[in-house]
């Protein structure tokens, strides 16, 4: 890594987090930006769609051309509005759009279209789960804003604009349309400061999920997480000074952000420093943050009224029909799945802490049982997808897929063991389960003159051990089994042989 | 036919109806003309000749395949400010230089589908910003009437090119006079719609909360003509009307204004207007109650505020509005000097200094200060609320009469140069054109006649409540026609005539 980083993880300027958790109170701030998932951008017709190549979904309006004007997406402001109900926020009547000046490269018109001091969604509150504890998380806001485009600097050794010897940019993401929910200041966490913000963005991921208008990849970035923490003497100290350490792109990023600055922030005012007011850049791989741009001297953004664009007024029965919408809280999701399910509240959590209760929930839609889609889930898929770096949901396998599995080991047609090799051909893209258990012919030998001709060669050729049993010692079977399964390279009824090895020797 | 220059556009409609000439004559003769005059007179920043004459043998196609339109095959010049898809587009500006827009403005669109040929693209004020035309990057337009004078501003090139017969008709755009104030120093009619009436989408942005598209033309009813090419909802504006617009034309037909309820503004007038045009103004007034108008004198008592509130609106938006200018994606980049391996901050600052005109870095400055925080509430938001106070004044008036008047500029044309170094002289122009902009009310200007001391053309401005632009043109044709009635013709038959170049 980079000499900034190896600088900050200098040890002596962290300070043990229980250490510091006995002498400070912190207060933490969730601003959260999605991407909806809208077919067209939010000011123009473009499309939306990710990973095309760069520069193919634009147009004069979302290239900023000079003479272009935006028009506002009624289908953003109605995933705006939805979300601002799901979070209890009260609804704008009436609303504006503002500009929010700054020069940079990757934004067309070099102003944000965006919402300042007239949000469409403010002061809600919501309820989530840390660790089996209820929490209470105030909302500040929701507002409606564009996205910039992206830039891509070639030529240095850290792919940040520094040391770079020239940028490309890809407008194909600038007009996305985003919502940016922004947390009230977060107190009373206490030690629980980084699972309360791992819960809520989870949380809140699951809910827009539920809410069906975004994809909310964190990876892809269509949900992007800024991190603000302060801390204080005690509780009821007024507020430190805060960093804010932007996009925090996953869940356990989430946690271990918060607790580096809570680390390193203790270490600072426990020696006297101070904290500068300033943005952080998050680091994944070694897991520590790095001063950005000192806020200190705050930029002016020099909001005004978007003047292209007219007031937003949506009617009360609008409002109401989209209130009438919403699908069920997560909460009463939650309640409910584990009643029908019968799984205990340590289970639920884990599902709901792996981030596989919608996963459960289609496996189950799909026919297996809720124990059998739950195991399958929070093992072996969940082992994949650790390996690969990926969220359960990223893996290439359906629900559907996942019960098929399920149904395949049901009807004996394949044992445990072969069931995972058939998640592996499915994951790497060979066909359905079925189209899996054929082409790598893993489909189970029941065939009674076969599974008996094995077991007779194992018998002959495991003469001590055949005499064990006979003389009773019914567990030295599993010998015997290994040998005939070794053979049939796996693909024996296990329960079969066993039954046949007992017969034959007794 | 030698004469098609100085046809009327109604005149010239009726004679391709007629089939008495084809729109290729028409065009080319107007091509000719630019050729001819233009070098004295600098109305245009292009000429299209292969583009106009193409479009011309098209429209005459279309007439052949029997298509009637009200403009079909009559030319026209088009403001700089409008994008055009593969013709060149600059604002005026230094910083625009070379840039060939890939699209259409929505009013582009509607020339062409009206089959009028675009001859090309006149010149302006860079970025609209002025009253002269003379802050153009490329030089200043000259007025017809006397070539030592400005033609007016922004859209001088527009006005200049109908005045010298380069142009039956021009597109301008309005942003506190722009169209009316150039209308009125060179003798010829300009009209800006109601905000919002005619699409924005293309038209390049000075301060979009006060931009409006409009005719340039010779005659009330060729405005009228044009207007109801260009107006219309467009989709691609937000804050484009969804109405059914009466037609203007058949409103400049009506020629009757009995019993109308005109009123003079009280404030529009008096101290700082220039004797003849104050005397040709009092003149109009009278014709107007022969006609049967009852006419009466109305205050407005916060449009003296006007212009103050405009020079902090207008220059707020502008600065966020030419943000986008920044060398990045298109028009002129600059490289700044003695840095090898110069940042993108660097490039923008070097090509924003290098490209934009002084009086474009004045009104970014002054934006820039106004929107800054600390300074909003007393500048921005406080020029909001005068303009809250102004549309409640022109709201009270209206409850009073039917359309208000006043001169359209305080003065005639003056010299090229002598307000160059005084930017409040030259803002002062606009005086009475403003309180529309800010209002988003329609306003038209006509010419009056010509002052006795100078001989040169004034101007008078009616001003009608929002969507009642068609009143603008009963009263403007009606007015119109009392004074040809006067003059014994067309004002422009007493302007100089131009010598072409050799
Ligand atoms: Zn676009």
């Amino acid at each position: 890594m980079t000499a900034v980083s190896t600088r900050s993880t200098n040890s002596a300027e962290l300070m043990p987090f229980d250490e510091a958790l006995s002498q400070f109170d912190p207060v933490l701030g969730l601003e959260v930006h999605v991407e909806l998932n809208t077919a067209s951008k939010m000011f123009c017709g473009c499309s939306t769609v990710f990973g095309r190549e760069p520069n193919t979904q634009t147009c004069p309006v979302c290239l900023g051309l000079p003479g272009a004007l935006p028009v506002l997406n009624a289908a953003a402001v109605e995933s705006a509005i939805r979300i601002g109900l799901a979070l209890n926020c009260d609804i704008a009547a009436e609303c504006r759009f503002a500009r929010k000046n700054y020069f940079y490269p990757d934004m067309p018109k070099n102003f944000q279209t965006s919402q300042y001091d007239e949000p469409i969604a403010v002061n809600g509150g919501v309820d989530i789960d840390v660790d089996g504890q209820p929490f209470r998380i105030g909302i500040e806001r929701a507002h409606m804003e564009e996205d910039t485009g992206k830039s891509l600097h070639v030529g240095g050794a850290t792919g940040r604009i520094h040391g770079a010897d020239h940028s490309l940019v890809d407008y194909n993401r600038a007009g996305i349309p985003l919502i940016e929910i922004v947390t009230k200041p977060i107190e009373g966490t206490g030690r629980l400061a980084p699972a309360v913000a791992r819960a809520y963005v989870g949380w809140l991921r699951e809910l827009l999920l539920g809410l069906g208008v975004s994809d909310v990849r964190m990876e892809q970035g269509s949900l992007r997480c800024d991190v603000n923490l302060s801390l204080r003497p005690d509780p009821g100290a007024p507020y430190g000074t805060r960093s804010e350490t932007k996009n925090v792109n996953s869940l356990r990023s989430v946690e271990r952000a918060v607790r580096y600055e809570v680390s390193r922030q203790a270490a600072r005012l426990a020696s006297g420093r101070r904290v500068v007011q300033e943005t952080r850049h998050w680091h994944e791989d070694t897991g520590v943050t790095t001063s950005g741009r000192s806020k200190e001297q705050a930029e002016d953004y020099r909001y005004f009224p978007e003047p292209d664009l007219v007031p937003i007024a949506p009617s009360v029965t609008e409002v109401e029909r989209l209130r009438a919408s919403l699908p069920e809280p997560p909460a009463v999701r939650r309640a409910r799945l584990q009643a029908d399910w019968g799984f205990s509240d340590l289970e639920m959590r884990d599902v709901v802490g792996a981030g596989a209760l919608l996963l459960v929930e289609q496996t189950v839609a799909a026919g297996a049982s809720p124990a059998a889609a739950k195991k399958w889930w929070l093992s072996e898929l969940a082992r994949r997808a650790n390996d690969a770096g990926v969220a359960l949901d990223e893996l290439a396998i359906t629900p559907e897929q996942v019960a098929a599995v399920q149904s395949l080991v049901d009807a004996g047609r394949v044992n445990d063991k072969l069931a995972r090799q058939v998640l592996d051909g499915v994951l790497a893209g060979e066909g359905s389960p079925e189209q899996v258990v054929i082409a790598r012919g893993l489909e189970v030998v029941s065939d009674e003159g076969q599974l008996s001709a094995a077991v007779e060669r194992a018998i002959e050729g495991n003469p001590d051990v055949a005499e064990k049993i006979r003389a009773g010692k019914v567990a030295a079977a599993g010998a015997l089994i290994g040998a005939v399964m070794k053979e049939m390279h796996g693909q024996a009824d296990a329960a079969r042989v066993r039954e046949l090895i007992l017969e034959k020797l007794n | 036919m030698s004469d098609l220059t100085r046809m009327s556009a109604v005149a010239l409609a009726a004679a391709l109806r007629g089939g008495n000439v084809s729109s290729v004559e028409v065009t080319r003769a107007h091509l000719d003309r630019i050729q001819a005059i233009d070098p004295a007179v600098h109305a245009f920043l292009h000429v299209d000749v292969d583009g106009a004459l193409e479009q011309a043998a098209a429209a005459d196609e279309r007439r052949a395949a029997g298509e009637e339109g009200a403009l079909l095959g009559v030319p026209i010049a088009v403001k700089d400010i409008l994008v055009t898809r593969g013709m060149p587009t600059t604002c005026g500006s230094k910083i625009l230089h070379g840039w060939v827009p890939p699209y259409d403005a929505t009013i582009v669109t509607s020339l062409r589908a009206a089959g009028m040929p675009l001859l090309g693209k006149t010149n302006m004020d860079e970025f609209a910003m002025g009253s002269s035309t003379e802050h153009s990057a490329y030089g200043p337009t000259r007025n017809p009437w006397d070539l030592d004078r400005i033609p007016g501003g922004s859209g001088g090139g527009s006005s200049a090119a109908v005045t010298a017969f380069e142009a039956p008709l021009a597109i301008g755009t309005d942003t506190g006079g722009s169209i009316r104030q150039p209308g009125a120093v060179t003798g010829t009619v300009g009209v800006k719609p109601t905000y919002g009436g005619v699409s924005r989408y293309g038209l390049v942005a000075l301060a979009s909360s006060l931009d409006q598209a409009g005719p340039v033309a010779r005659t009330v009813l060729d405005a009228a003509l044009l207007h109801d090419v260009i107006a219309g909802h467009d989709l691609m504006d937000s804050t484009s009307i969804d109405v059914q617009w009466p037609s203007m034309a058949a409103a400049a037909q009506v020629g009757d204004i009995d019993g109308l309820r005109v009123g003079v503004v009280k404030e529009l007038g008096g101290e700082g207007y220039q004797r003849g045009v104050r005397d040709r103004f009092g003149e109009a007034v009278r014709l107007l109650v022969d006609a049967g108008a009852d006419v009466v004198e109305v205050s407005c008592p916060h449009f003296e505020y006007a212009l103050a509130a405009y020079y902090l609106i207008l220059p707020s938006e502008a600065s966020s509005n030419l943000a986008k200018f920044d060398a990045m994606r298109y028009g002129l980049r600059v490289l700044p000097d003695d840095v090898a391996a110069p940042s993108a901050e660097q490039v923008m600052a070097a090509t924003r200094e290098a490209g934009f005109g002084d009086e474009v870095k004045r009104r970014i400055i002054l934006g820039t200060f106004a929107l800054s925080s600390g300074y909003y509430d007393a500048y921005y938001g406080q020029a909001q609320k005068v303009r809250t106070l102004i549309s409640r004044d022109f709201a009270t008036a209206f409850e009073q009469v039917d359309v208000l008047i006043s001169p359209t500029a305080p003065t005639t044309a003056f010299k090229i140069g002598e307000k160059l170094d005084d930017p409040l002289a030259m803002y002062l122009n606009d005086i009475a054109t403003i309180p529309a902009n800010l209002a988003g009310v329609p306003g038209l200007s006509l010419p009056s006649g010509l002052a006795d001391e100078d001989g040169l053309p004034t101007g008078v401005q009616i001003l009608a409540p929002a969507l009642e632009d068609a009143r603008l043109y009963r009263v403007g044709a009606a007015l119109e026609a009392m004074l040809h009635e006067r003059w014994g013709g067309p004002l422009l038959d007493s302007a100089p005539e131009l010598e072409a170049a050799a």
